[in-house]
């Protein structure tokens, strides 16, 4: 209880402050319309009313994304194009994809790094530069060069991701790698261990935490990845095309209702991470 | 129980190891000329800096001498290294936390390449000579830091080398536990009739375990002073308040004032 509450005065503040900028945000449209009616601009309690369930609003109220969240997930069938839980699925498979190629690609190019003092010097710089590229400029041109290639759907999106998340997992696997200090490398040397067996007995157990918290950022990552990839594609399917499709047609409400279907997809994403982390290190007897 | 002939097992001649740094050359080692023979318990004491651990890991060969000669068991170190003729202990424990105690205590079994029922009967044999039985399946932060540093001690001891290296096993633990510990020590000796080359800060830990005590000092890294202890092979502990154990504590004091003065 003591931790649940100061999350939920947290969030009653937002959905406060929420209804409060729903209200402001939206008055224009109702002082409009009474304007061109010829009416008198409407009293405050009207115009809460007014403000709060609009098909168009600039900001929608909490309780119609919430509405529109519920509608499209547990109200239709999930096969249908308008269903989030269809759509979320497709970013998903995407994400997940990407992040297995992107932590694979980490965990290798980290492998190589720590073995090659050539590696060592070279693939970091570029890993670094990699991640200053926009990832909205570079999408488009994978989605297209794949396209070219007669490669389309999950893959070009995949890659997307795996672009954003290798990164992440690239950087604490080094540290990870690297984190067995020079008495546990003397020790094994003492016992004339080899290569793999520094490797495989010391290095790869020491860099599990790192790895996992690499993970939880690389997968929310992956996320972000899918859905930007998701964009450019001329809006087909996914999360991504439910927010294009959305402010294409000023479907304000369908693209909140995206969002937070999307950040409930992250969140829950992390969250299975992070289940995996305390079982691992709870076996491997790391965690305490 | 040991031969009555000595029979050496390191010996050094005209050692020398100098450090390559930025601000010139450091001379850890020089002229170290010492032999330490099968069966022996030779402390190493001298102020930071006196190379005392250097001798050690040259010894282990995770040092290399740059003159001089330095055999164990008769064959270059790094040689010795690769046939585990010594197990090190470092002084921290250096458990792996993702492994048991037995398992700690098998890492050195498995990379040799024992097999598993060698392995387990290894494995139970040391931790019954450290007094850790029935902790196999603990992990080691559920142990104390003396209980960790006997593990340390077995999983040197699993591969049975006959020479043991001790780089201040026991200098981060209290005085209670380390007086505990160095009589244990004692008895594994005793027991093993293991070759000990042990690193200590401490006079009395020194004086009390040693059957050949080495007085370094630093600037350059140098023995100043082998004393051969006269103490009998059975030391109880409160053997530290005779005459005999006073006077040598007291030779080892001046032996490391003396090499402090002329720096």
């Amino acid at each position: 209880m003591s931790r649940i509450l100061p999350v939920l005065a947290v969030v009653l503040a937002i959905v406060v402050l929420w209804y409060a900028a729903a209200v402001k945000m939206n008055a224009a449209w109702v002082y409009d319309q009474a304007a061109r009616a010829g009416e008198p601009a409407p009293a405050f309690s009207q115009l809460v009313r007014l403000t709060m369930n609009q098909d168009r609003p600039v900001l929608p109220a909490p309780h119609q994304v919430i509405t529109e969240l519920a509608n499209s997930t547990l109200g239709m069938k999930i096969s249908s194009k308008r269903s989030l839980v269809y759509h979320g699925w497709i970013t998903i498979s995407a994400t997940l994809l990407g992040f297995a190629m992107g932590t694979g690609l980490g965990i290798l190019l980290a492998v190589g790094i720590i073995h090659n003092r050539a590696m060592d010097m070279s693939v970091m710089p570029w890993a670094i530069a990699s991640q200053t590229i926009p990832i909205l400029a570079i999408a488009p041109m994978i989605i297209v060069v794949m396209n070219s290639l007669g490669v389309q759907g999950l893959i070009p999106k995949a890659i997307i991701s795996a672009f954003l998340s290798f990164f992440p997992v690239l950087v604490g696997m080094v540290k990870g790698l690297r984190s067995p200090d020079q008495m546990q490398l003397d020790l094994l040397s003492t016992y004339n261990a080899n290569g793999a067996q520094v490797f495989w007995g010391l290095r790869l157990p020491a860099s599990m935490p790192y790895l996992f918290t690499s993970l939880k950022v690389g997968i929310a990552a992956s996320l972000v990845g899918a859905i930007v990839g998701e964009m450019p594609t001329g809006a087909v399917a996914g999360l991504g095309a439910r927010l294009l499709s959305g402010s294409y047609y000023g479907q304000t409400v369908q693209i909140w209702a995206a969002l937070f279907a999307a950040a409930l997809v992250a969140a829950s994403l992390v969250g299975i991470v992070g289940i995996i982390e305390r079982r691992t290190l709870k076996r491997m007897g790391m965690a305490r | 129980m040991k031969d009555t002939v000595t029979q050496p097992v390191i010996t050094a001649q005209n050692l020398q190891l100098v450090f390559q740094t930025n601000d010139g050359p450091v001379h850890a080692l020089k002229d170290v000329n010492l032999t330490i023979n099968k069966g022996e318990f030779v402390s190493f004491i001298g102020p930071s800096g006196c190379g005392k651990t250097t001798f050690l890991r040259a010894i282990a060969a995770l040092e290399h001498p740059t003159g001089g000669t330095l055999t164990v068991n008769g064959m270059t170190p790094d040689q010795a290294r690769k046939s585990r003729a010594y197990g090190y202990v470092f002084q921290a424990a250096g458990l792996y936390p993702w492994r048991t105690i037995a398992g700690n205590v098998k890492l050195p079994l498995e990379i040799i390449g024992f097999s598993k029922a060698e392995q387990d009967e290894k494995v139970r044999k040391v931790l019954e000579l450290v007094e850790l039985n029935g902790f196999g399946g603990k992990f080691p932060w559920q142990l104390s830091g003396g209980m960790q540093q006997r593990a340390s001690i077995a999983r040197a001891l699993a591969f049975d080398a006959d020479i043991l290296l001790m780089d201040e096993p026991f200098g981060a633990l209290d005085e209670i536990v380390r007086d505990h510990l160095n009589e244990e020590l004692l008895k594994l000796w005793a027991r093993t009739g293991k070759t000990i080359a042990f690193v200590t800060h401490s006079i009395p830990e020194a004086v009390y375990l040693s059957t050949k005590i080495v007085v370094m000092s630093p600037r350059p890294g140098r023995i100043t002073d082998v004393i051969e202890s006269p103490l009998p092979k059975e030391r109880p502990l409160d053997i530290r308040d005779t005459p005999e154990f006073i006077a040598i504590a007291h030779r080892v004091r001046e032996g490391l004032r003396a090499g402090h003065s002329d720096v």
